[in-house]
């Protein structure tokens, strides 16, 4: 029975949340809230407990039926395996942890009942997705998910840049969304099943490698994916994202919605491994989005955009590591990608709240001395993310991707090099930021220090950022494989062709390098200011791109005029609807007939018993007729 | 004249008499009247009918158009009272405000 508690759990509270919206008082909510996620989490770490004794065997539950049409059947079914146990572990904690921190960055909002029970759902839908048995009941998951992704970042719906933004996040995902249900279809059309075991064990009989079915299937599947994680070219949601409260972008950003895209493709990985072409585009995106949005990440001034485009750059890892056929590497860095993103997420949440709300990196500075707490976990939460070797889990679970990406079956040099490339721009950038937000001057007042509820679960993850890298050490330093092995009976080792310790210390040692070389050279630019630097900062083709860069690439000015615009163009000529005009004209229509017999209701009651004598009259002839001729 | 045959007959002309007074009658005392006649049209045509057959069900529905009919007068004469209280009138065409 356990299994299938961990997502009904959530969904129980949102719904009692929704119920309660005006009644329940604010600890009832902060603690029907909270304690659903953590009973969650406790569920989810018993059931992990037991599955550790025989991890070979997946457990799947069946709770209910839901289709069941002809040859078609879809139930209710959930499925742990090592791939979803990991996942689920890391959602539940990590959502325990942000659910604990949004009780107290939210406490003065006056709408907290609604912001718990769309969290709640979240965390429930993100649960389904990651446990469903079935391509279906995981697209239910994975709508479900875009339909809080929508609620929470629309959340401070009195400011209609909120709306929009989460309008855009709804409907660009939703462009992914579209092409994963045609691969579905296709899916059920060629396999007969939406069970993903069924898929997984029927796709190498029906299909050979690089078949033009399977790859159009895979690069479907993909589509949707890339729309999920925020990969190119369907990026553009996730910076105005950010409209969102601190906690949902730390939840949508650590835990849930953007790793869907990262688990699809992991779950799937099969149809990829027989669809090269799928696997090589997934690569390519992957490494083209993390050098990209690293750029953007460069320059931004808003703190939680800075974020924004990191976590884009991260998830392009992982779509590089997945197209690489490096499986679990990607598993691994989404893991240690989710504690410490969560974590850095909740300490900015933490300066700008304490800044009253303020959000520009240039109105920040200084607050080393005024807020040491959210200093410390800032630092390790950067340090994770810049990958500072040997200390940080985010070197080990990075430095692993980069290496994969030059030495496995479908590793290449440029990959290679551009995830190199992003290694430098990670340091950069994360510790531009840091510098920015914690040295130098002191801008703004601190007016509130954060509480003991927001700064506990930093702490944790602090803690985790650190230690979960220790469980998945290369074979240079150690070699330490728990992680793989635990999912190894899931997804199969990566094979690495030219495998040399020489290469791989080369690469560590690059990596390691660039990462400390970004840091320097961010100190430079934002500590020391020497004045060769300002000067080169200050060239009107460094601003213009820097200005460039910090618009994202200009891909919603190009959306804007290629879809946005011509769309808007059309609904504006086809204001008065043309398929309307059909359901008004039949209502027009009716509208006649009652005024032409309105008419013969007189008032006169002799033409009434006219009408009654003509009209028995028909129906007797009628009936004399039928009967005598 | 078989009997029956012209019991029928002189049933149906009573019917159609009362038909055509009721519509060109404008007074509603009169057309009371009609249906009376309409009414013990179809009770003769019962009548006939069971005298044909031989049997008594015809006349036990001649009763019971009778108590009927007694039922329609007094409820129709109340109709008619109050009529003449609301437009002091009998004319059926002056009642005519409920129209579409």
């Amino acid at each position: 029975m356990l299994p299938a508690l961990i997502p009904i759990i959530p969904f129980i509270s949102a719904f009692l949340l929704m119920l309660g919206w005006k009644r329940l008082s604010r600890i009832a909510v902060a603690v029907l809230g909270c304690g659903s996620i953590g009973l969650a989490a406790m569920v989810a770490v018993i059931t992990a407990i037991q599955f550790a004794g025989n991890s070979e065997q997946a457990i799947v539950q069946h709770a209910a039926s839901w289709v069941l049409a002809g040859t078609f059947q879809a139930g209710i079914d959930f499925r742990l395996d090592a791939l979803s146990v990991v996942f689920v572990l890391v959602i539940t904690v990590v959502g325990f942890l942000i659910h604990v921190y949004a009780a107290g960055y939210m406490h003065d909002d006056p709408d907290y009942a609604r912001f718990f029970a769309c969290m709640n759902l979240f965390v429930g839908a993100m649960l389904t997705l990651v446990m469903a048995d079935n391509l279906l009941l995981l697209y239910f998951g994975w709508e479900g998910v875009g339909l809080c992704s929508y609620l929470l970042i629309g959340f401070w719906y009195k400011d209609p840049a909120n709306g929009y933004a989460a309008r855009k996040a709804f409907i660009v995902t939703r462009v992914g969304d579209t092409a994963m249900a045609i691969g579905l279809f296709m899916l059920f059309q060629y396999t007969g099943t939406l069970n993903i075991p069924d898929i997984l064990g029927k796709s190498p009989q029906l299909w050979t490698t690089g078949a033009p079915v399977v790859t159009t299937i895979a690069l479907l599947l993909l589509g949707g994916a890339v729309g999920k994680s925020a990969q190119l070219p369907l990026q553009t949601w996730l910076p105005d994202a950010m409209a969102g409260p601190t906690p949902v972008s730390a939840l949508i950003h650590a835990a849930t919605m953007v790793t869907a895209g990262v688990y699809l493709v992991a779950r799937m990985h099969v149809l990829f491994e027989l669809a090269p072409l799928a696997e090589t585009t997934t690569a390519v995106i992957g490494a083209i989005t993390l050098v990209l949005a690293g750029f953007s990440a460069l320059v931004q001034t808003d703190i939680k955009r800075v974020l924004a485009y990191s976590t884009i750059s991260q998830i392009g890892y992982m779509f590089l590591a997945l197209g690489c056929g490096a499986w679990s590497a990607a598993i691994f860095h989404f893991v240690t990608h989710a504690f410490f993103k969560a974590l850095l997420f909740m300490a900015a949440g933490a300066v700008i709240v304490a800044l009253h709300h303020e959000q520009r990196m240039t109105k920040m500075g200084g607050l080393r001395k005024l807020l040491p707490g959210v200093y410390g976990v800032f630092l390790v939460g950067c340090a994770s993310l810049a990958a500072i070797p040997f200390v940080t889990a985010g070197f080990y679970s990075k430095d692993q991707i980069i290496w994969l990406s030059l030495s496995a079956t479908h590793g290449h040099v440029a990959l290679w090099l551009a995830a190199l490339l992003g290694a430098l721009l990670t340091g950069m950038y994360t510790f531009r930021m840091f510098f920015l937000v914690f040295y130098g001057e002191a801008k703004t007042a601190v007016h509130h220090r954060p509480g003991k509820s927001m700064m506990i679960p930093l702490y944790i993850l602090a803690v985790l950022s650190t230690i979960a890298g220790f469980i998945e050490l290369p074979h240079t330093m150690g070699h330490v494989t728990l992680f793989s092995n635990w999912l190894h009976p899931v997804l199969p080792a990566v094979t690495v062709i030219n495998d040399s310790n020489a290469m791989e210390w080369t690469s560590q040692a690059m990596s390691a390098l660039l990462a400390i070389g970004g840091i320097g050279l961010a100190y430079a630019w934002v500590v020391l200011r020497p004045k060769g630097m300002s000067d080169f900062l200050e060239m009107p083709a460094i601003d213009w791109l820097r200005k460039y860069w910090a618009r994202g690439w200009d891909f919603d000015y190009v959306y804007n005029i290629l879809l946005v615009h011509p769309y808007i163009h059309l609904s504006r000529m086809n204001r008065k609807d043309l398929v309307d005009k059909l359901y008004t004209g039949l209502a027009a229509l009716m509208e006649w007939c009652h005024n032409v017999l309105a008419r013969t209701q007189s008032g006169l009651l002799r033409w009434y018993i006219m009408a009654v004598v003509l009209g028995a009259v028909a129906v007797l002839s009628v009936l004399i007729w039928r009967i005598y001729i | 004249m078989h009997p029956t045959t012209a019991g029928m007959l002189l049933a149906g002309v009573l019917f159609v008499l009362g038909l055509i007074s009721i519509l060109v009658r404008r007074d509603i005392i009169f057309m009371l009247l009609s249906v009376e006649v309409m009414l013990n049209a179809a009770a003769l045509a019962f009548v006939v009918a069971s005298a044909h057959w031989g049997t008594a069900d015809g006349q036990v529905m001649f009763i019971f158009i009778l108590a009927m009919a007694a039922a329609e007068v007094s409820v129709g004469l109340a109709l008619i009272l109050q009529l003449y209280h609301q437009l002091k009138t009998l004319d059926s065409d002056e009642a005519a405000k409920m129209n579409g």
